[in-house]
Order: C-alpha cells, then structure tokens, then sequence
C-alpha cells in the first residue's frame, strides 16, 4: 500500500487522531506535547502516530494535509489543524464542540 | 539578512499587514546557540478575512515556503484579521521545548 493510502486507511479509522513527534507518554516536541495534554484535558481516547519512526509517513502526511509542520490533528476524518489552531479552539470551547461526537458515552 | 529579517519581508509582500511581530525563539528548543530555526509570527491582515484557521495558516506558510525548504523548522502562527485584533490584540503563547 502506497503511503497515501495507508495515511488515509488510518484517518478513516481513528475518529481522533494525532499525528506526533514521540509517543503520548514521550512527546519529543514541545507543540506535540501541548496537544497530547489538550486532547488529555478534553477526556477523550485519541491514537498517535510517531511521525519520526517513519520518514515517508512525516512527509507524507504533510502533502496530505497541505502542512508543512507537526503536529497535526484530526477529528473525524477532518484536519483540524497543528498547536496553534488546537491551542486556540481548546480556549474557545470549539475544541470540546468538535470531539463531542467521538466521545465515549 | 537573517532570516528573521527574510521572513518579515515575505510576510510584509504577501500580506502587507497593519501589524506583525516576527520573533526568534529557537533559544527555546533543543537547537544550536544562535539557530534560525524556530519563530513567532504574528500577522494582522485583511487577507484573513472570512478565511477559517486551517486556510490562514496555509497563506502563511505559502509565503515561507522558501524558508521551510531552507531550514526553518517551526513557526507558531497568530492569524487575525483587523477586526479581530483590534478587539482582543493578544498573541498565542508558544509551548516549551519538550526534550
């Protein structure tokens, strides 16, 4: 499977879905680390992909969502955006409105 | 020219905006003592208008792309248009070094 499918394989199968530098208990990134607490702090289950495992899956899904740097979220088979644009609509409340369909009852 | 300096340029041509900060802060992360690689933009711009968050920030990496090509690792983004910013002229806080 060509990296394109395999990224959209795992969009489509993760209802949240972070794409990172490092893992959940070992972000390697300052703007990684944020939006793993953000998206702990909104209490929903969410899957990461470590993009520096994979060279082809970092440059990859940075064609893919048009975005140059990571981290990156998405909600619903949607891109979200990377810390800043997280960062922003976890103050707003946008944030919780968007993962509200994706949380466990 | 820094690159601090380059990416004030292209910001300024791209969007001529009524106000913008670019700052440094690679001291923040786990790079070289004087490195061009981790920065803060803050861009006020008409450009913005009506535009949501994820196509802001694609117009502002569209105009460092030469940059990005060329090193620049990081760039924490506060996008507003004037109406906005002229109601709340705040800039996001850019996260620590997590290494």
């Amino acid at each position: 499977m060509d990296v394109q499918a395999h990224l959209a394989s795992l969009i489509a199968q993760h209802k949240v879905l972070l794409f990172m530098k490092g893992s959940k208990s070992f972000p390697q990134c300052g703007f990684s680390s944020r939006v793993v607490d953000l998206l702990k702090r909104e209490g929903i289950p969410f899957e990461t992909v470590n993009v520096l495992a994979d060279p082809a899956i970092r440059q990859g899904i940075k064609e893919l969502s048009n975005w140059p740097t990571i981290p990156q979220l998405y909600v619903g088979g949607k891109f979200l955006g990377g810390c800043d644009i997280v960062t922003e609509m976890a103050a707003s409340g946008d944030l919780a409105k968007e993962l509200a369909p994706f949380k466990p009852a | 020219m820094s690159r601090r300096d380059r990416i004030e340029r292209a910001l300024t041509i791209a969007f001529e905006p009524s106000h913008l900060e670019v700052v440094n802060e690679s001291h923040m992360h786990a790079v070289p003592k004087n490195a061009e690689t981790h920065f803060k933009v803050v861009v006020v711009a008409e450009a913005f208008v009506g535009k949501g968050a994820v196509a802001r920030h694609q117009l502002v990496y569209g105009a460092l792309r030469e940059e990005l090509a060329a090193g620049l690792h990081a760039v924490a983004i506060t996008s507003r248009d004037p109406a906005e910013w002229s109601a709340r002229p705040e800039a996001n806080v850019s996260p620590p070094c997590a290494s």
